[in-house]
């Protein structure tokens, strides 16, 4: 592929990314917002894969999509009965908010560009190219052993959690 | 020039995404009122902070950044989870998820 295409594609999924990331955001409808983090999810995905990072795409589909997005979406609906027509989310302080969000993004983009302009980083020699499954293998038996297996831990551990606290009104009944 | 700097796809493409992103979470997080709202820019902020480690890993060749991801995804999705069923005890306690009315403890 040469190089316009890669672009071309590159700026649709930036695209899809951006614009539905902002639906996120400003729509007033809770549900809009859930099915349309999705493809905020999706288009990040395709970024990871721009970013020779693919199994970290497809994680990101499979925890995401497939967990996350779910349980969010369940959220919605178990937390506003759809019959109601309360599904409206209002805001606060949105003055300050675009104020605060516009110089966070301009002082953001002023320090990554400023930097990579100044020469303060540049890419190195040696870029991650084709597939990194096979590294990450590597990595993971290896080097990063002890944080692998504190973060199945965590895992574990929060989910139990979540699990208890979900269901804790039941039994703090029962007790009475 | 202009035009080789947008066709060349590089550091700074992702980079500006990613505070986009990031921007975006923020705004969420600052000024909705409904809690499930809150933590989808949560979500959209550790986007953000994945997209950075990624790219800087890749125009970096090394695999910290890498890992480090993987194990961000993981921490969100125990984070998401918690934070649904703390959601979920709010909207049982107080019949609402709107943060602004959740107040007893201010008095």
């Amino acid at each position: 592929m040469n190089q316009l295409t890669i672009a071309i594609i590159f700026y649709i999924f930036a695209a899809v990314t951006v614009l539905s990331a902002a639906f996120v955001v400003f729509s007033k409808n809770i549900i809009y917002s859930a099915f349309s983090l999705l493809f905020t999810f999706f288009g990040v995905a395709a970024l990871y894969v721009f970013l020779s990072a693919d199994f970290i795409a497809v994680t990101q589909v499979v925890v995401y999509v497939g967990g996350i997005l779910v349980l969010l979406l369940f959220g919605v609906m178990f937390t506003n009965t759809i019959m109601q027509t309360e599904l409206k989310a209002d805001v606060l302080h949105v003055v300050p908010g675009v104020l605060l969000t516009l110089a966070l993004i301009g002082g953001l983009l002023f320090a990554f560009y400023n930097a990579s302009a100044a020469g303060s980083w540049m890419p190195g020699m040696m870029q991650l190219q084709g597939s990194v499954v096979e590294r990450i293998g590597f990595e993971t038996m290896s080097r990063y052993m002890l944080p692998f297996e504190m973060v199945s831990i965590v895992l574990l551990v929060a989910l139990l959690g979540a699990a208890f606290l979900a269901r804790y009104d039941k039994a703090h009944k029962k007790e009475h | 020039m202009l035009t080789e700097q947008l066709l060349s796809i590089g550091l700074n493409h992702f980079l500006t995404i990613s505070a986009i992103l990031f921007g975006l979470g923020m705004f969420a997080v600052m000024t909705r009122k409904n809690a499930i709202v809150i933590l989808m820019g949560v979500e959209l902020i550790l986007n953000a902070a994945n997209i950075n480690f990624l790219t800087f890993s890749k125009y970096n060749g090394s695999m910290d950044g890498v890992m480090f991801s993987l194990f961000v995804i993981v921490l969100a999705a125990a984070e998401a989870a918690v934070a649904l069923a703390i959601v979920i005890n709010i909207f049982k306690t107080f019949k609402t998820v709107d943060v602004s009315r959740v107040d007893t403890m201010k008095e």
